[in-house]
């Protein structure tokens, strides 16, 4: 089966129930977290989740939407990115 | 993870922060093949061609800016010069009638500017040629989306100073027919114009091209601009390593998105263009990136070598990321469109000597510059021939989009709108340089030019 590897990166201040809300919204999208993980930088709360949207039950374009609502409720930016472009930029 | 969480963090944060985004999808579209003796199906043969074509760009790029998060900010077409394909329907009617089409389709599509509407003239000018420029003044007026160029020399050709002398008064015309002098922002007069060029509003599909084409055109000054602010002690070698690093990344994205976009649609993929490309947004400034080298502002002495630094980083680093970098590749300086370059002339930092200057360095020319609606058209000529100049000699694309605004005088302010942004009026010399202008003809080609 193939992997279709999508970033999701979340940025703001960390709080309580961030991981939380958004693995149960994938989880209820059919989409499995294939590796987590979550650290300051610039003085920013960063958390990254890389996941496979293979066989998700809604169109990149919804589950996108969806994130960014759930991101502005607490008060985070959230960015959705296919895997390609990271390999682009950063690997030669 | 394959990737470190800085890397993930540093990407999503071009995007969210500082204002990464695609600046153009220019979609090139060869009309050779929509001529037709009965003009109304030639007319009905582009027009469908363009939706056709438009339409998927615009449907295949708002696919990719889910799938990359990146936004895709203009989708775009551009065509085969027009007065190629009217030779055989040389009327000034139907150089209207066809400005028409172009602008109906482009609409009908979902496409905010089409480019093409213009001639290449470097050593003369055809009956088809003549009637286009006539038809200008009349045409930029009235349509909204189509944009138009002329190519008026070239390094191995020479400059044609009798098609630089017809420029000012059309320029004049158009000024005095459109709101602020508006429809001069759709025209750009070229020496040594790319052929692939995906910016607006010089772009146009080289007869050299294939039928259909994708040609991407990147932004970034804002990504540039917060690297260099947190590298303040770096000598102007580290400076030219971080910006070559960040604009390799940048033009990675394009290169990217353009190939896929080229795949999807089922075409070849043209090139990207590596240009720095500014917008009125605050912070997507080429100035701004000059300033964060500590210059106080654009226009300040120092500001040409800080020009010279930042192209020749940003062509190293583009160079590297593309196999297909395109003709313009360099650095934007558009005056109206910048904010900190605007902002440059109000406090008289920045003149249009000086921005003459700059343009000697960089990839584009006088962009976007807003003169008195008062100077006489052998002035604003003048201007174009100097400026032009610089890139015959200099085996550079050089480009002139100047605007006089009627009744404005230096140091006013005229807001063009939307991307086009907000312009403070400049003074030019008041001297003329008529009898020169006069003489006409064509300047030889230079010397540096007989390469063969």
């Amino acid at each position: 089966m193939d992997k279709e590897l999508v970033f999701i990166t979340v940025i703001g201040k960390d709080r309580k129930g961030i991981v939380a809300k958004f693995s149960t919204y994938l989880y209820r999208s059919g989409i499995n977290i294939e590796d987590i993980s979550q650290r300051i930088m610039d003085k920013y709360f960063v958390m990254v989740m890389l996941v496979d949207t293979h066989s998700a039950n809604r169109t990149l374009d919804r589950i996108g939407r969806d994130l960014a609502r759930i991101g502005k409720s607490m008060n985070l930016a959230v960015q959705i990115q296919h895997e390609n472009i990271f390999k682009m930029m950063h690997r030669i | 993870m394959v990737l470190t969480l800085e890397e993930i963090f540093e990407t999503a944060n071009m995007v969210l922060r500082h204002n990464l985004n695609i600046r153009t999808t220019t979609l090139g579209l060869n009309i050779k093949d929509c001529i037709n003796s009965d003009f109304r199906k030639f007319r009905s043969n582009v027009r469908r061609k363009i939706v056709r074509w438009g339409e998927e760009l615009v449907r295949q790029a708002e696919k990719l800016e889910v799938k990359y998060g990146i936004p895709i900010v203009n989708k775009r077409v551009a065509v085969t010069p027009v007065s190629i394909v009217m030779e055989a329907h040389c009327e000034y009617k139907r150089f209207i009638e066809m400005a028409q089409t172009l602008d109906d389709a482009a609409k009908e599509a979902g496409i905010d500017f089409i480019g093409g509407f213009g001639a290449l003239i470097q050593k003369g000018l055809t009956r088809s040629d003549t009637l286009l420029l006539e038809s200008l003044p009349e045409v930029l007026s009235r349509t909204k989306r189509v944009c138009a160029f002329v190519n008026v020399g070239s390094t191995q050709a020479g400059m044609n100073l009798d098609a630089v002398n017809l420029l000012g008064p059309m320029l004049r015309k158009t000024a005095f027919k459109s709101a602020n002098g508006i429809g001069c922002a759709k025209f750009v007069a070229f020496v040594n114009a790319p052929e692939d060029n995906p910016f607006m509003a010089g772009a146009f599909h080289g007869i050299g091209e294939p039928d259909v084409t994708v040609n991407v055109g990147i932004s970034g000054p804002g990504v540039v601009r917060s690297v260099v602010e947190k590298n303040q002690k770096c000598d102007l070698t580290q400076l030219s390593e971080i910006v070559k690093r960040t604009v390799f990344k940048i033009t990675r994205a394009g290169e990217l998105i353009g190939r896929e976009l080229a795949g999807n649609m089922k075409i070849p993929f043209g090139i990207v263009d590596i240009s720095l490309a500014s917008t009125t947004a605050e912070g997507d400034s080429v100035a701004r990136v000059v300033e964060a080298f500590g210059i106080e502002r654009i226009g300040a002495h120092g500001s040409v070598l800080a020009i010279a630094l930042l192209m020749d980083a940003v062509k190293k680093g583009g160079a590297m990321a593309s196999g297909n970098v395109g003709g313009l590749s360099g650095t934007f300086i558009p005056v109206s469109e910048d904010a900190g370059m605007t902002e440059a002339v109000e406090k008289g930092a920045l003149s249009v000597e000086m921005l003459q200057c700059l343009t000697s360095v960089c990839s584009v020319g006088l962009d976007m510059v807003a003169i008195p609606g008062s100077t006489p058209a052998d002035v604003i000529s003048a201007i174009i021939a100097d400026e032009l100049a610089i890139g015959i000699v200099n085996h550079k694309t050089t480009a002139v989009r100047i605007i006089p605004v009627p009744r404005k005088r230096p140091g006013q302010k005229v807001d063009f709108g939307g991307l086009f942004g907000t312009a403070s009026v400049m003074a030019v010399n008041r001297y003329s340089a008529k009898g020169f202008m006069k003489r006409g003809g064509r300047l030889p080609a230079p010397v540096t030019g007989l390469k063969n």
